[in-house]
């Protein structure tokens, strides 16, 4: 790659660093917000950084949210595992293990992505209601898994798209099942993709408030809805809203920040394509 | 094949047993807890769930406690500003045939043309004569919660919806007095806006406006074409709902052309610091008022909305007994600690509203709220629209649409259009 | 023989998907249409035919007719803003600066955050007050001295719609950015080498050689964004509430079925979104099956 002259070098970093103020700004008020006092939250001072610091309305805050946030963990594990899991088995069928009509069922998967989902409440809470899901975590997971077939898929089946035909070939040549050719050669190449959907749908699962809401019993609410009922009906305490809210963005947070590299590695790679 | 089956199987259920692992709480129904959880439990719903309204469920779910400690109390609040998300769940959930044990709705039509319509609500008339409430609550208030002398709702609480807040610095500095007529208002506004004052009339985003809408209207009319607009017994085409929608048009000039982005605590509080002089507004601005740390009559004052002093345009919370109540006794007794005079004396000091029991403790209750109580013993009563008394759901939102799009193009000719399109599609009109 | 039963097995790994889709999209989607061709007002399920009643009204209904418009500018400025914001950033990415890592990550952590949490930060910042009361970005604007930047924002009469676009810009161009930096790491350097050699600018290099074979990245993302743009519900609502110049479809649906009790109409607004994501997600898809054909 040409190198660039040093001048201009330099005159690119302000751009990047204008941007960077962009993205930067709104988590400066979130934070800031969290740690003022419920007198000290006004439109007018709302740039003022806040006089002392209130650990209060992170500790409020916390203490309403925390049994919430283990219901999320127990909610977003097994729907970003199993849809992982799902969705490359169908991506791996539906790309190199093809039955006649898969290039039919491919599209009829993903069809599903683009529902709008209050449509389709009520008839969703009825049939979680028949075979006893509903109100708990299993119920929710179900309906995360299910909803996440079509993204999943989609990423995987195009991912798999990508590897050459060849190689799955010769394995059926020599014999293998398909279940061996799937975790002998597909299964090792996968990595990339697994990180992109696990993190794709661990996001959406943990910021998912509509599902949520209406399928779980307030015991095992997620911590979205939690930091809902934290904004209140009528008076909103906006200190102790920003500081929750901060806390709920913390995990998902925590995933871009770790595994960030690999999401775009595996974003760069080919996945979550379309 | 059976390779395959396996493998998938095993990877299930390696899951499900690492995630049940975390001591899994299963729903209240068909569910393999211990019969005694279970068999005594009352779930209510509401959308109490920040601030005053939370701690005053919270101190009535005490009184609750302390008289039936046998009953284990589940709180099923979910927030949504005045219960947008609660009904949502609640109306998925009465469709799935899921009903709580009870659940908070306002008093009158929102409860009655919705799930009294529907039959999902059981009448309470026994409660109200086993417990003697006929006696201590007013007689304006049981007509509007009931339906053909069926009585649907336990009443908790009382708001006033026309109260206008006013600063009191900033009147004196001008030399203004709490207007009494619109014509007083509009005056000081004048002088207001004169004196360099932009918006004399804090109000904030549109269901705001819909509750600015109503005091008007009732200022305009007067309390008897008012309830009958509600009845069908005006029509909404009328010169009198004319002369109301102009008026409102009027009042609106005075109001700040931000008003959109403002949440009512937003707009309130332009009131107390010096921005705007007044702020129409129910009583639970008060409790807010008092929050951030002002006192009645120093930082705040109020008065009836001009043109409505001597009516008091009240909403109240109430809870129901739905039909197939899963714990129907637990409901019951529910519903008599919220009729009670120890739940109501616990519930509304705190929640900052007054008890719809005429026999509350006077000395529980601040200044402004006892001048609450007095207006409820002596004023002629009639119902919000905002806050679900006089229309169902399905005419209010209509009417919503309609404010909405009169916001939008100050169309008066075709907001009184779209007011009496709504009363025949939803209303009581032909 | 064999062959048969590796395609019944890849068949039978792929039905249980088959079957939850069926249920769960299909079905419900057919129960949500028998809803918009009913008249069921109210809690009670009242199925009673009315044909397209339901639709027709919508076409004359002034609240409907804003959805439209809201929506048509919002996509156009949230997809069309999202695409040339990544595309932006990942051309500067591109150049080899260092701290490339550091502001990589930045970039994208807004993904991480639920459109909830965005839309009441965003509320804040955009505070349309003016004069003394001046608040939010507004302020920032004024003590910069950049007064011509000041404006009302989403409470612009008519344009409102339009700055809501911004909020989801921010939240969502992490994800072409990180599109579009792969695709340009996989150009080949001896691509542009050649033509620099050929004596070709940089930016014709881009217009000619590097934005072309990007296009298959722009598309797809393109169609991505489109579904979330067209059903739009929690940033709205969050950064608005339930305003009518500001409602789009998704609000309307929501607030007329679970307000207003109006479920034949919530229905029928439902079936015109998803026909709405229709139109613009099936041609996209026989493109895709056409090329999936010829790999």
């Amino acid at each position: 790659m040409t190198l660039p002259r040093v001048r201009r070098r330099h005159w690119l970093y302000i751009p990047l660093v204008l941007m960077a103020l962009f993205y930067v700004i709104p988590v400066y008020i979130m934070l800031i917000t969290g740690f003022k006092s419920f007198a000290e939250v006004d439109l007018q001072t709302m740039w003022r950084l806040p006089q002392g610091i209130h650990f209060d309305n992170f500790r409020a805050a916390f203490s309403q949210l925390a049994p919430h946030l283990w219901n999320s963990v127990r909610l977003v594990v097994p729907a970003a595992i199993l849809s992982s899991i799902l969705g490359s088995l169908n991506g791996f069928v539906l790309a190199r293990w093809k039955f006649p009509g898969a290039d039919v069922i491919f599209p009829f998967l993903l069809f599903g992505m683009f529902i709008p989902y209050q449509s389709i409440l009520i008839p969703l809470v009825q049939f979680m209601r028949s075979i006893n899901l509903y109100g708990g975590v299993w119920g929710l997971v179900l309906t995360h898994v299910i909803y996440g077939i079509p993204i999943t898929t989609l990423t995987f089946r195009n991912y798999y798209a990508s590897v050459p035909k060849e190689l799955i070939e010769s394995a059926r040549i020599d014999g293998a099942t398909m279940m061996q050719t799937y975790r002998r050669i597909l299964l090792p190449l996968s990595l990339p993709s697994f990180v992109v959907v696990l993190i794709w749908q661990f996001t959406a699962a943990w910021n998912d408030f509509l599902f949520a809401v209406v399928l779980s019993s307030p015991e095992n609410w997620p911590i979205t809805v939690a930091l809902n009922n934290m904004a209140g009906s009528q008076i909103i305490a906006w200190n102790v809203q920003m500081a929750g809210a901060f806390i709920a963005a913390i995990p998902t947070l925590l995933v871009y920040i770790f595994l960030g590299r690999y999401f775009l590695r595996g974003l760069m790679a080919g996945a979550l394509k379309g | 094949m059976r390779n395959k089956t396996l493998q998938l199987l095993l990877i299930g259920l390696l899951l499900a047993l690492a995630a049940c692992g975390g001591g899994e709480t299963t729903a209240p129904e068909g569910a393999a807890a211990p019969p005694a959880a279970t068999a005594n439990q009352v779930e209510v719903f509401s959308w109490w769930t920040g601030g005053g309204e939370a701690a005053g469920l919270d101190a009535m779910i005490a009184v609750f406690k302390e008289k039936y400690p046998e009953i284990t109390f589940v709180n099923a609040a979910v927030a949504g500003g005045a219960g947008t998300n609660a009904r949502a769940v609640l109306a998925t959930r009465l469709q799935a045939g899921d009903a709580p044990d009870s659940w908070q709705g306002h008093a009158g039509q929102e409860l009655i043309g919705t799930y009294v319509a529907a039959g999902q609500l059981e009448p309470v008339n026994f409660l109200f004569e086993q417990n003697g409430w006929i006696e201590v609550m007013p007689e304006t208030l049981i007509p509007l919660i009931s339906q053909d002398g069926n009585i649907y709702s336990v009443p908790v609480n009382i708001h006033r919806a026309n109260v206008m807040w006013y600063s009191p610095t900033i009147l004196a500095e001008n030399g203004i007095q709490p207007p009494q007529s619109m014509d007083e208002w509009f005056a000081a506004m004048d002088a207001l806006q004169a004196g360099g004052m932009a918006a004399p009339l804090a109000m904030g985003e549109q269901w705001t406006a819909l509750h600015l809408f109503e005091t008007v209207l009732l200022a305009s009319l007067g309390p008897d074409k008012y309830n009958d607009v509600w009845e069908g017994d005006l029509d909404w085409g009328s010169p009198e709902v004319k002369t109301a929608l102009e008026a409102f048009a009027k009042v609106l000039t005075y109001t700040n052309s931000d008003a959109a982005a403002l949440s009512w605590q937003d707009a309130a509080q332009l009131v107390v610091n010096g921005s705007s002089a007044f702020n129409v507004m129910g009583d639970w601005a008060e409790g807010y008022f008092r929050e951030i740390g002002f006192e009645p009559n120093i930082g705040y004052g109020w008065v009836p909305t001009p043109g409505t002093g001597g009516t008091f345009q009240f909403l109240s919370d109430s809870f129901v007994l739905p039909v197939g109540a899963p714990h129907r006794d637990a409901a019951i007794a529910w519903l008599t600690v919220a009729g009670s005079r120890e739940g109501q004396d616990a519930f509304n000091p705190v929640k900052g509203s007054i008890p719809a029991r005429s026999d509350g403790d006077r000395a529980l209750y601040g200044e402004y709220l006892l001048s609450a109580m007095d207006d409820w013993a002596n004023d002629i009563v009639v119902g919000s629209l905002t806050h679900g008394v006089v229309a169902n759901d399905s005419w209010k939102s209509e009417i919503d649409t309609a404010m909405g799009l009169f916001l939008i193009n100050g169309n008066v000719d075709a907001f009184q259009q779209a007011l009496v399109a709504a009363c025949v599609a939803s209303g009581p009109c032909q | 023989m064999r062959y048969k039963t590796e395609q019944l097995q890849g068949f039978a790994l792929v039905a249980p998907s088959i079957l939850a889709v069926l249920i769960f999209v299909y079905g419900f989607i057919g129960w949500s249409m028998r809803v918009s061709l009913s008249q069921w007002k109210g809690l009670l399920p009242d199925y009673t035919w009315v044909g397209l009643q339901n639709y027709l009204n919508l076409f004359k209904d002034p609240r409907f007719h804003i959805d439209i418009r809201n929506t048509v500018i919002f996509t156009l400025l949230f997809v069309g803003g999202s695409l040339v914001l990544g595309l932006l950033l990942a051309i500067l990415l591109d150049q080899g600066l260092r701290g490339e890592g550091f502001f990589r990550s930045l970039y994208m952590f807004p993904l991480a955050i639920s459109f909830i949490v965005t839309g009441v930060v965003w509320r804040w910042l955009m505070n349309p007050a003016q004069g003394a009361r001046l608040s939010g970005l507004n302020l920032i604007f004024d003590s910069l001295g950049l007064d011509f930047l000041i404006s009302k924002w989403h409470t612009t009469p008519q344009w409102g719609i339009a700055f809501i676009a911004i909020p989801a810009i921010w939240q969502m161009s992490g994800y072409t950015m990180a599109l579009y930096l792969g695709g340009l790491r996989a150009i080949p350097d001896s691509l542009r080498e050649a033509a620099r050699v050929d004596g070709a600018s940089e930016l014709q290099i881009y217009r000619r050689i590097i934005f072309p074979l990007l296009s298959p990245i722009t598309l797809s993302a393109m169609i991505i964004l489109g579904h979330i743009s067209l059903k739009v519900f929690d940033l709205i609502i969050a950064v608005a509430g339930k305003q009518l110049p500001l409602d789009v479809p998704a609000i309307y649906m929501w607030t007329t079925t679970f307000d207003g009790n109006f479920y034949g109409r919530g229905a029928a607004i439902g079936i015109l979104l998803l026909l709405s994501v229709a139109v613009l997600v099936v041609p996209y898809l026989r493109y895709n099956i056409k090329q999936e054909a010829e790999l």
